[in-house]
């Protein structure tokens, strides 16, 4: 507790007029998250808003599911895949969870790699963590293109509740276009580092800022959150 | 003890009389970077494979009733505060932060007892209108 900085700056300073001062005010020496920076603090706020996207999604599919008379139909044996002779229930889910946590284990020693400066293992470890995301979409693509032809639709399907369509089709598009773009992003970030931006201070092509490696641990937040819906996804849309 | 300090300088600097400690010109301290032994990772790595393979079986082995649901729920939880504590280093970040982010998503619970409520009753008016069978 004895490290908190007390932010006061005396008597009044003078302060900027007009349009300036909105931004002088707003951007000034306040600052609540001592020793993070505000890049990491803006990804933390970030995911605290998807979270309630994704908490909003999973609470109307609640309220489908316990509102409804007609009987759900059984994730068990809907996404049961035939494999040599006999369903076996979930099989392709259970793949899918684990090459989401290997591709968070990837990027976790990314990010450490990241901070010792080895680029070289970084940005491969980087290219793995895309490489298992992208293996992700794959098979959520053909998850997908399985139910569809079995009938499912937003409206409808041939063994239950109708809002068991729509419910799917919403939460794990949702989760896979998170994935989606956090594989692009994480080729990205992997490209600066592998180029070595983060060295020589080479200015962002959006930003025209100088990256540091924090980005790494940056990039690896938003990539552990993928990985975190996915498991309260798991839990409540393809167990319950 | 530390808001004791900060009220008593608050005050101190209403009056206009600003002593220039070090500690009171509001530099922030170093960012501080998040560095740990590549062993945890591997560790965590391995808890969230053992615990996903335990909610699996859950369903494999076609558990029913409150032992299934307190079942998952546990796993989802465990491996949900692994991922955070350790993956997202959140425990290592102050608290001020770890509040910040952790608290609000818990209050979406309220938001679940009310949507429980909310279901119950709509099944309640779908029963007794459109009769017990579909």
């Amino acid at each position: 507790m004895a490290d908190t900085t007390l932010t006061h700056t005396g008597q009044a300073q003078p302060r900027p007029a007009g349009l300036q001062g909105v931004a002088a005010d707003w951007s000034s020496d306040q600052r609540a998250f001592k020793n993070v920076s505000w890049g990491k603090a803006m990804m933390w706020i970030f995911l605290l808003s998807d979270t309630f996207v994704f908490g909003c999604f999973l609470l109307s599919y609640m309220t489908a599911r316990m509102s409804t008379r007609v009987p759900w139909p059984n994730p068990s044996e809907v996404f049961a895949l035939h494999i040599g002779g006999s369903n076996i229930p979930l099989i392709l889910i259970a793949i899918m969870t684990f090459v989401l946590i290997s591709s968070s284990g990837t990027m976790a020693m990314a990010v450490n790699f990241g901070y010792r400066h080895d680029r070289r293992k970084t940005a491969i470890l980087m290219i793995l963590t895309a490489a298992l995301g992208a293996t992700f979409v794959g098979m959520q693509a053909f998850e997908w293109t399985k139910l569809i032809t079995e009938g499912v639709r937003p409206w409808g399907n041939p063994w239950g509740a109708a809002q068991f369509g729509s419910s799917f089709f919403m939460i794990t598009g949702f989760h896979g276009t998170h994935v989606t773009f956090g594989v692009i992003f994480l080729i990205i970030v992997a490209r600066k580092v592998w180029r070595g931006d983060y060295e020589t201070g080479r200015p962002g092509f959006f930003t025209s800022r100088r990256g540091r490696y924090e980005h790494v641990e940056i990039m690896g937040l938003y990539w552990h959150f993928v990985d975190l819906v996915w498991v309260f996804i798991f839990a409540f849309f393809y167990l319950w | 003890m530390a808001e004791a300090t900060a009220n008593g300088l608050g005050q101190h600097t209403l009056h206009g009389a600003q002593a220039h400690d070090p500690a009171a010109t509001g530099i922030a301290p170093a960012e501080v970077h998040q560095e740990h032994p590549i062993k945890l990772y591997l560790v965590v790595w391995a808890w969230l494979f053992i615990l996903s393979a335990c909610s699996y079986l859950v369903d494999y082995v076609g558990l029913q009733g409150y032992l299934r649901w307190s079942l998952i729920l546990i796993f989802m939880m465990l491996k949900a505060g692994l991922i955070v504590a350790v993956f997202m280093h959140m425990a290592w970040e102050r608290l001020a932060l770890t509040y910040a982010i952790i608290l609000p998503p818990i209050l979406v619970l309220v938001f679940v007892a009310m949507m429980v409520f909310e279901s119950d009753y709509t099944l309640l008016t779908r029963t007794v209108f459109f009769g017990a069978e579909p």
